[in-house]
């Protein structure tokens, strides 16, 4: 192994990365565009809300403080909606455009719900507990987790999968590419060793994934103000192995073939069961066992249940060595593999 | 002297085709070797199993008397004919890059005089013309000061002007004692550069020797060259190989005398006719009944 080798192929990688413009831009607006408009859905805040119609729009300004309980209206997991009468409202509600219906001119409150409706049942309560006030409730405890915003439990999600595009594509599809445009024959002309190079090719990615993220992270922090509840070192340190255990599967898809378009057919093929059964986008707490037990076949939903804990529940290390140790190994399984399969040629 | 390349019985079947049947050749140190062929007869296949960049189907390849080592990568230099360069790097930054990857690179200055390069050293690789990339490539195969250098159709796409210093590039390369082996379509090329030469034909080599010796043995003669407008009709029951050949029509002959006299008896025009003594592209034409370039 030849050190000199590896950093003069790793700093020509580098290079190719910063200098495509388009692509260089893309890398960071990509992430950032997702995690923006997410928060901004979102409203920064809780991602459960429920929108409640009240007619006539005119008893939202006036009248509808004396007809319904202040303390609804201003509850921060309510969204008022007017409508115009009462035929349009249960349209709405029938159609799940809007959770409660609810009469402002009313003097008893009256209101209506869609039995077909989870959030309907729910925001129901919310409403009817507003008529408490006053009345002695019953003891309540208030705990003192963390408050953990939807974006927050996103965050970690969006950039696993932005590494996981970087590094599948980043590695295995431009190999690919370079095999097919004959750039690998004219490395394979030199010294250079198939390890030499895949180590470059690795090192690269891995350098480059750590960076976007890096910039990703503090141009996101400025708009939404995240609170990483556990060690940034640990999670970096969760972020990086993540990174080379995905940069190594991309090695694999790297490792043959000169059709770009099946390469790319077939990383697609891995990356959209990942992104979704991994819980970049949402939860599968409470999903069947097969899909759970599915999820644990792809290295993603380790890093990402190291990274989540680490952020949003302050794990140490500790707590995340079986997810860090399954990262490794599986790590240096595909290496092996992708190492083994590499040809420059076909 | 010892061979510095020797090729024995080298074989390549693709799924479909045969490339490459029974090849052996050898080359004496300090020589240049010219593989001639029209296009598909298997030159560019034959060079890249001896340059280990493809495995071969069958036979051997023995460098200074020995297989292939690890050290053959460090000796040797090649300029693919098709080949890409790394994306968003400049000339220099490429000529610097593959310097870097082994042990005795020559100095880059001096590979960017003599290949040309000063003046596109910041080029990025991607913005060169045919010509340039051609200049860089060139440049590529000599990075590491090699004593073989394979040259794959080397002059392709360069103009008249940019023919001529390679050619001058390449003797010099040659005065320093290092090995050439190139292919080439050029027969001007071929006669001017290389002291040895194969001709190549459907994956087997034909005929083999210095430029003279081929045309001496399979040329001889003359050629009497019609424009192709002459009509082949009064052409009929010549004693002579009479053939298409680009745009013209030529007759071989060993009596040039008789040859023109038959002509005048036929009531051919004359006008436009020309007459030169047998050259390399006559051999290739005698030896395969068809054109080096198709
Ligand atoms: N990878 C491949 N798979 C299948 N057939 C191939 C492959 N490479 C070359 N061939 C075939 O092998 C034969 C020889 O090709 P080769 O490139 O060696 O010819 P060449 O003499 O260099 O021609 P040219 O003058 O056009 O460069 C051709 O018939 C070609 O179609
Ligand atoms: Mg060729």
């Amino acid at each position: 192994m030849n050190l000199k080798r590896i950093w003069v192929v790793f700093k020509a990688r580098n290079a190719e990365f910063f200098r495509d413009r388009a692509a260089f831009g893309w890398n960071f607006a990509f992430p950032l565009l997702i995690i923006i408009g997410f928060g901004l859905m979102f409203d920064g805040r809780e991602f459960k809300r429920f929108r409640v119609g009240i007619f006539p729009p005119t008893a939202i300004e006036q009248g509808a403080s004396e007809a319904l309980p202040p303390t609804f209206l201003k509850d921060r997991h309510v969204i008022v909606v007017p409508v115009a009468d009462r035929e349009e409202g249960e349209n709405r509600l029938s159609l799940h455009r809007i959770d409660l219906l609810v009469d402002g001119t009313s003097a008893s409150g009256a209101y209506w719900m869609n039995s077909s409706s989870p959030n309907s049942s729910l925001a129901e309560k919310v409403y009817l507990s507003s008529y408490m006030v006053g009345k002695t409730p019953p003891q309540r405890g208030v705990t003192n987790g963390p408050q953990i915003r939807y974006i927050d439990w996103l965050m970690p999600g969006i950039l696993a999968m932005n590494m996981m595009f970087s590094a599948l594509w980043g590695i295995g599809y431009v190999i690919v590419r370079y095999r097919k445009n004959g750039t690998l024959k004219r490395l394979k002309a030199t010294p250079l060793t198939a390890f030499e190079y895949l180590t470059a090719q690795m090192l690269s990615r891995i350098f480059l994934i750590i960076f976007t993220l890096l910039v990703i992270w503090v141009g996101s922090d400025l708009i939404f103000d995240f609170h990483i509840a556990g060690s940034p070192l640990l999670l970096l340190l969760v972020f990086i192995l993540g990174g080379l255990n995905l940069c190594s599967i991309g090695l694999i898809f790297a490792a043959r073939g000169t059709s770009e378009e099946f390469t790319s057919g077939i990383l697609n093929f891995i990356s959209w069961p990942m992104m979704f059964v991994s819980e970049v986008w949402f939860s599968l707490e409470g999903s069947s066992k097969i899909v759970q037990d599915f999820a644990l076949l792809f290295p993603m939903t380790y890093l990402l249940r190291a990274a989540r804990k680490v952020m949003n529940e302050a794990a140490t290390f500790a707590d995340v060595q079986g997810e860090c140790l399954v990262l490794v190994t599986t790590t240096l399984v595909f290496l092996v593999i992708g190492a083994l399969l590499f040809s420059w040629n076909e | 002297m010892p061979p510095i390349l020797e090729v024995r019985h080298l074989k390549k079947r693709y799924s479909s085709v045969e490339a490459v049947r029974d090849v052996s050749f050898s080359v004496p140190p300090g020589i240049c070797f010219g593989l001639l062929g029209p296009n598909g007869a298997g030159k560019t296949t034959t060079l890249e199993i001896i340059e280990d960049i493809i495995p071969a189907s069958g036979g051997e390849v023995l460098y200074r008397g020995q297989p292939r080592s690890r050290s053959f990568r460090e000796e040797i230099g090649i300029q693919f004919q098709h080949t890409s360069l790394l994306s968003f790097l400049s000339v220099r930054e490429t000529l610097e890059t593959f310097a870097s990857l082994f042990s005795n690179p020559a100095a880059i200055d001096d590979i960017s005089r003599r290949c040309d390069l000063d003046t596109i050293a910041k080029q990025r690789n991607d913005r060169l013309s045919g010509g340039q990339r051609q200049r860089l490539t060139l440049a590529l195969a000599l990075i590491n000061q090699p004593s073989l250098v394979f040259l794959d159709e080397p002059s392709t796409g360069l103009d008249p002007q940019s023919r001529r210093n390679l050619w001058s590039i390449l003797r010099e390369l040659k005065e320093e004692g290092r090995t050439l082996i190139l292919t080439t379509h050029s027969m001007e090329e071929a006669e001017y550069l290389c002291d040895d030469i194969a001709i190549m034909d459907r994956g087997t080599i034909i005929a083999s020797g210095s430029p003279r010796e081929l045309i001496e043995r399979h040329g001889g003669g003359s050629a009497i060259i019609l424009p192709g407008h002459t009509p082949l009709q009064p052409l009929q029951g010549m004693n002579y190989s009479v053939r298409r050949s680009g745009g013209d029509i030529v007759i071989h002959t060993d009596h040039v005398h008789q040859g023109l006299k038959e002509l005048i008896d036929r009531d051919i025009a004359l006008p436009g006719m020309s007459i030169h003594n047998a050259n390399l592209e006559d051999v290739f034409l005698h030896l395969t009944g068809r054109e080096l370039r198709e």
